[in-house]
């Protein structure tokens, strides 16, 4: 159970992570840490690092290898959902198609993933109102400017299905309306990291060489900062594989102590059936029949468990990171669980046979 | 028809006493008392003549076939085909009912099943009502009936029994003595008993007292 549960949370996790950092090439965002950086622009689940200006952002793209760049703005969410100001570039780089309604033209109009839709019950039309911060509450609400449902997305399996999008300009004019007596001129737009793709991974090194250095911003590569990521977690996972093989390894230890018990306490039955004419090899399979019907069920029983497991695992993941997990058809490495799970069973059950032929039929039958 | 050449026999642990047998010839549907103190080997007798031990001298014939020299695998099948055995204490698989024992007896002889056979049986045994019962759920007397009928399903040539007697009252007693006479003779089979018990002697001209 632990093994399957294991296998599947490491493969999806790793399928999902890799999935939703291939879009883009590098983040640009504030200084920080790197793999907040990449963790927070692209794949929403860690607090941004802070925010950079626009001005500065689009000094960035004049340099000749950027092939594009999409600005990212967010700081505010509905119901615990973030809302993503973007460019309508976003969307076409996860390959998102509207489910229904229409993309988000105008200020304040919004275009809702597919999770978030489905969780909150959202329809064409509906009108929401975010809050400040990245978390649910209810202190700061920006009542004053609600927003417009135009569309709802097709599920991609990719963050997009748990983020609300909009433009930048709305992100920046609901802070405005809130800020109305502060200095908040058009000067000062902010966002907070820049998605880019390049035309070459050498113009990327060298880009991010001088971005790091010769400036106030930071630039991070998604891949490099996942494979870190999923090396860490790999040592976590490694463990808890470790701990599985030492669990599973008792099992067959104890599949073997029991097959042993069921000899010694079913003698007579074994014997009794050795003088109607059966031979050992027939009781040998009876016996290995009975052992590898137990252990299958076990197995199964142990795979459901398993991915009842990650469902309760992906309702958790799906609430604090918005991130869920899918219940999947049994796979390769989860096939060849079953072939050492049998293979266990077969040397149990050689090992137990010992004290088969050294039944004496004469000796158990015959005390009275 | 069995016969025994003069049988000698000694468990592995023990090797200075060994037993030493008297021949034993029965002629086809002759059956055979053996008596004696306890621990003498009467037992170890009926073990020999089933092939469930190797005697150290001597062969067993039973019709024309000599059990110790089979191989085991042969050896098995022939007790599974021509050997009743009637054991001191019943032994039964538990998990099946008193049906379901028969005729797993009858499927493992490898034999064609007889249903029946099968029927009469458990009539003439008195095990109608209890077909359908688990063999825990059967009473002393039940279970010695039942263990008869593993005994004599598949019709062997020749049915041994192990102090058949030994528990039960006068009135079952004589009725477990008929029994097995009965169905050695529809069987046309040797009847071999193991017995201290006073009450059977008068029931058998012939004894081999050891």
């Amino acid at each position: 159970m632990l093994t399957t549960f294991v296998l599947q949370i490491s493969k999806q996790l790793n399928h999902h992570l890799q999935e939703n950092s291939k879009p883009f090439d590098m983040v640009i965002g504030a200084k920080g840490s790197p793999l907040q950086l990449v963790l927070s622009a692209i794949l929403h689940i860690d607090n941004p690092t802070g925010n950079i200006s626009l001005d500065e952002a689009l000094g960035v793209l004049k340099n000749p290898m950027v092939k594009d760049a999409i600005p990212v703005s967010y700081g505010d969410n509905y119901k615990g959902y973030k809302i993503l100001g973007t460019s309508d570039k976003y969307l076409l780089r996860y390959r998102a198609t509207l489910k229904e309604g229409a993309l988000n033209v105008q200020d304040f109009e919004t275009v809702f993933g597919f999770e978030v839709a489905k969780k909150l019950n959202i329809r064409i039309g509906d009108s929401v109102v975010s809050s400040h911060g990245l978390l649910q509450n209810e202190i700061e609400v920006h009542d004053e400017k609600p927003f417009i449902v135009t569309g709802i997305l097709a599920p991609t399996g990719t963050v997009i299905d748990n983020l609300i999008i909009t433009n930048l300009e709305s992100i920046w004019k609901v802070h405005d309306f809130e800020d109305e007596h502060e200095e908040y001129s058009e000067e000062h737009k902010e966002i907070t990291a820049l998605l880019l793709n390049f035309r070459n991974p050498i113009g990327a090194l060298q880009f991010s060489r001088f971005i790091n250095k010769e400036t106030g911003l930071q630039a991070a590569f998604p891949k490099f900062e996942i494979d870190r990521l999923l090396k860490f977690l790999g040592i976590g996972f490694r463990t808890i594989n470790s701990i599985a093989i030492v669990i599973f390894l008792i099992a067959g230890l104890s599949i073997f102590i029991n097959l042993i018990k069921t000899v010694r306490e079913r003698k007579h039955e074994l014997a009794l059936l050795r003088t109607y004419g059966t031979n050992t090899f027939q009781l040998l399979k009876l016996i290995f029949f009975e052992a590898l019907f137990l252990s299958l069920i076990g197995g199964v029983l142990g795979w459901f468990l398993g991915r009842v497991g990650i469902l309760l695992f992906s309702t958790l993941a799906t609430n604090g990171y918005t991130y869920h997990f899918e219940i999947s058809v049994p796979d390769i490495e989860e096939f060849f669980l079953l072939i050492a799970i049998i293979l266990i069973t077969i040397l149990a059950t050689i090992l137990a046979s010992f004290s088969l032929f050294k039944l004496n039929i004469s000796k158990t039958l015959g005390d009275a | 028809m069995v016969r025994t050449t003069s049988l000698s026999f000694a468990y592995q642990n023990s090797k200075n006493h060994t037993f030493y047998f008297p021949r034993i010839d029965l002629t086809s549907k002759e059956n055979a008392l053996i008596i004696g103190p306890s621990g003498i080997g009467k037992t170890t007798l009926l073990h020999l003549m089933a092939g469930l031990l190797i005697p150290k001298k001597g062969n067993v014939y039973i019709g024309n076939t000599l059990i110790h020299q089979l191989t085991r695998s042969q050896l098995n099948d022939f007790r599974g085909k021509h050997i009743g055995l009637i054991f001191q204490r019943a032994y039964f698989i538990k998990s099946l009912t008193v049906q379901e024992n028969l005729s797993m007896r009858e499927k493992l002889s490898r034999k064609t099943i007889d249903l029946h056979r099968r029927k009469q049986l458990i009539e003439q045994l008195e095990l109608t009502e209890i077909k359908n019962k688990k063999v825990h759920e059967i009473s002393e007397g039940q279970r010695q009936r039942l263990s008869i009928a593993l005994g004599v399903v598949h019709k062997p040539k020749v049915i041994l029994a192990d102090e058949p007697t030994s528990n039960l009252d006068d009135a079952n007693c004589e009725r477990v003595i008929s029994l097995l006479k009965k169905e050695a003779q529809i069987c046309k089979s040797n009847l071999v008993i193991i017995t201290h018990d006073q009450r059977v002697k008068s029931h058998f001209k012939k004894h081999i007292t050891l």
